[in-house]
């Protein structure tokens, strides 16, 4: 018999799934402004970009205000705690089948190298691209405050251009690693229904966790 | 008591029903005529009942009463067709500016003035202080009839004439001469058409010169103009270009760059001749548009093509290949396909474009426009080309904006000596004019000695370009240039030709497309390589 634990919540699913939709909609949009294809055309990709931005800036004063209410935040607390471990995970035990290291559980729900991973989104990417991309947004607003002398949209777009390859790059490597689940859609699965499945089976060749 | 109630609720319900019909029915003009907006029907006047034999004659009554109009109209660019530049002092207006259409109208006055606010300007000793000679029909003719003959110094036709154009069909055709009386009877406020008589045939035919002017506008659609159509604003020149004291607003010399004044009140100066005059400074509804406005011209996307109304637009004149004759010694012309003139005996090679995408450049309110007294050294570009009205302006120029022109390309005659654009007598019936002798040799001499320019001797011919704004044929809002027009990679983008500033959508920097692109590939590749690296270990665990 497998164990299910109920580990993403209601809310959190919605927030993954819509924020995933939004920012694909920014990927694909967004490297169409930068001139990488035509698509929609330009002004429609703008548009849909700008909303989407909107949409996603209200889905996190919704998220965050969610995040300290349920204690959540605590989630993204960075650990350099088996670290080690997880690395040789990937790099190694993955290949050998052995287990993996970390245990999902309700108060611990992202393995070390997660956790390092969402925090340097969070800390680095995240800041890199919004901030960028306000500026960008209010470029008309820029000589009311006097930043038109010291800002130059060049350097603006090409900092937004760059975040937006680093979140590209992030959403690659973030879709492969759903596979790395005790089946290829486990992960999936879990941030669809809630609930995550715990292999039961002892794989052989590995020792007993 | 009880037919009375169904009666008064028969009458309710009519009044209410009746007005809710008239409305949906489509006003009709002439069963309901509409108000006169004139308080004077000229038609009436005695001093008008009379037979006009002349232009003057017409004016002279219309000066009895309106006393100071004529004063005002000879302060006018139409009367003095002089005018300083107000950016760089130069004097300038079509008696000196050089062009690269006809040239000069110095010698050639009878046939160029048939344009002039006036008559009788027939050589240079003309008298601008005579208020009799102002023509106040040509502006305020409303029956469309008045019409200045285009060889007699700016008169109508007094008699019936045959006469033979230079470059139509051959043979001789009759000319009607408009009835002065009915004429003067029958003045108002300028129509599209009034000003059209020349502004629309400016460089001696239909579209010529302009590109953005031509007789399409008399009755554009919709999509031609927006503002003029009859379905659109219906508005006439004078609308925008609006007249204080008969003096016109608006300038090529020194077109309004940016307008910093914004909406035009009834406490202000007037002068509408800007799209923020009646549009304000925000005119769009999303911010991103707006912001557009401190860079881009209104007219660069709301313009996207000029002549487009049917009739080309010369885009170049080459005076350099005039002269030639047929086999039967006759001065050649020849017409293309669309029939229009491609050769003319007397002026040379033609190109004509119909739709034509404007060229983009900073307009900072300077245009450097040369006289034809200019001395030329130094304003050669690199390949010998002499632009005759350069527009000033950068990205870094925050009175510049990015502004549509027709650019004309023109060769025309100059005097290689004393490198001064010359002179060239054209019209007249005499033995030095080129289009009666087509010898250059001769009109350029008689051209120069009769202005009292210094003239070496020695002529050639320089290759020029003259900006035109675009700023008329403005299109409906839905059919504005596309955003991905200019905002795109592909090396035709219309404003390639603008590369001071960070175009987004189109300008990147080759590192960071490269640096993201490895970062993308890596995190793909890397998916692929762990995936298989893990199919592959899985398959041989699976084979044990």
């Amino acid at each position: 018999m497998s164990n299910r634990i109920y580990i993403y919540k209601r809310y959190e699913r919605f927030w993954h799934w819509s924020q995933a939709l939004l920012i694909i909609t920014m990927m694909i949009t967004g490297f169409e402004v930068h001139g990488s294809y035509l698509l929609l055309g330009f002004k429609k990709a703008v548009q849909l970009h700008t909303l989407a931005a909107w949409t996603l800036l209200t889905l996190w004063a919704f998220t965050i205000f969610w995040q300290f209410t349920t204690g959540e935040w605590r989630q993204y607390l960075p650990s350099l705690k088996n670290v080690g471990a997880m690395i040789k995970y990937y790099t190694i035990g993955i290949f050998t089948n052995s287990p993996h290291p970390f245990r999902k559980t309700v108060v611990q729900k992202h393995n070390p190298l997660q956790r390092l991973a969402y925090l340097a989104l969070l800390a680095f990417i995240s800041p890199l691209i919004w901030g960028s991309g306000l500026f960008y947004l209010f470029y008309g607003d820029w000589p009311r405050f006097g930043l038109d002398k010291s800002l130059s949209l060049e350097t603006i777009a090409t900092l937004h251009v760059l975040g937006a390859y680093m979140i590209t790059a992030f959403f690659f490597i973030h879709v492969y690693l759903t596979t790395t689940g005790h089946t290829v859609f486990a992960h999936i699965k879990a941030m669809i229904t809630g609930w995550e499945e715990e292999e039961h089976e002892t794989p052989k060749g590995s020792k007993a966790h | 008591m009880k037919f009375i109630k169904h009666a008064l609720a028969a009458i309710a319900a009519l009044a209410i029903i009746t007005p809710a019909l008239a409305s949906t029915t489509p006003l009709n003009p002439k069963a309901a005529p509409q108000l006169e907006r004139s308080t004077a029907d000229h038609s009436k006047f005695k001093e008008l009942q009379q037979t006009f034999t002349s232009g003057p004659e017409v004016t002279k009554a219309c000066l009895a009463c309106h006393n100071t109009a004529g004063h005002q109209v000879m302060k006018s660019i139409h009367w003095t067709w002089e005018a300083n530049s107000p950016t760089t002092g130069k004097k300038l207006g079509k008696k000196w500016a050089a062009n690269n259409f006809c040239g000069s109208i110095i010698s050639n006055e009878t046939r160029c003035t048939s344009c002039h606010a006036g008559y009788g300007w027939k050589d240079k000793d003309y008298d601008f202080t005579d208020q009799n000679n102002v023509d106040c029909l040509a502006c305020h003719d409303t029956t469309g009839t008045y019409k200045k003959f285009g060889t007699d110094a700016g008169h109508p036709l007094y008699a019936d004439r045959e006469f033979e154009p230079m470059e139509g069909p051959p043979g001789k055709k009759q000319f009607k001469a408009p009835d002065l009386s009915k004429i003067a009877q029958h003045v108002g406020q300028p129509g599209r058409g009034n000003c059209g008589a020349c502004h629309f045939n400016g460089g001696g035919g239909d579209a010529v010169k302009h590109g953005d002017l031509d007789s399409s506008l008399k009755n554009p659609s919709r999509e031609l103009d927006v503002h003029m159509a009859k379905d659109g604003a219906n508005m006439v020149c004078s609308d925008c270009h609006t007249f204080n004291a008969h003096q016109p607003s608006g300038s090529r010399y020194a077109a309004t760059s940016k307008d910093k004044h914004g909406l035009d009140l009834p406490k202000d100066d007037h002068n509408h001749a800007t799209c923020e005059s009646c549009h304000g400074f925000t005119p769009h509804k999303e911010a991103k548009i707006n912001n557009h406005t401190n860079k881009v011209a209104c007219q660069t996307c709301h313009i996207p093509e000029f002549a487009r109304g049917g009739i080309a637009t010369k885009t170049l004149w080459d005076w350099s290949t005039a002269g030639k004759m047929d086999a039967n010694g006759k001065p050649l012309f020849i017409k293309d396909d669309h029939g229009h003139l491609k050769y003319s005996a007397a002026k040379g090679d033609f190109a004509y474009g119909e739709n034509v995408r404007p060229e983009y450049k900073w307009y900072n309110g300077v245009v450097h426009q040369i006289a034809i007294t200019d001395k030329l050294d130094g304003l050669l570009d690199a390949k010998g080309v002499l632009e005759l009205n350069r527009v000033e302006g950068s990205a870094k120029d925050p009175n510049a904006r990015i502004w549509p022109f027709k650019v004309m390309h023109g060769k025309q005659p100059y005097d290689t000596g004393n490198n001064t654009l010359v002179v060239n007598h054209v019209y007249g019936d005499d033995d030095t004019s080129l289009w009666r002798n087509y010898d250059y040799s001769k009109s350029i001499k008689a051209g120069m000695e009769y202005a009292g320019l210094p003239y070496s001797g020695q002529f050639g011919f320089i290759e020029t370009r003259m900006n035109w704004f675009i700023t008329h044929m403005v299109a409906p809002k839905e059919k504005a240039v596309p955003c991905q027009e200019c905002h795109t990679r592909a090396a035709d983008g219309r404003l390639a030709a603008i590369t001071d500033i960070y175009l987004p959508g189109r300008d990147t920097k080759g590192w960071l497309d490269l640096l993201g692109g490895l970062m993308i590939a890596g995190a793909i590749g890397g998916g692929v390589l762990h995936g298989g690296i893990r199919i592959a270990t899985r398959r041989k665990e699976k084979a044990k």
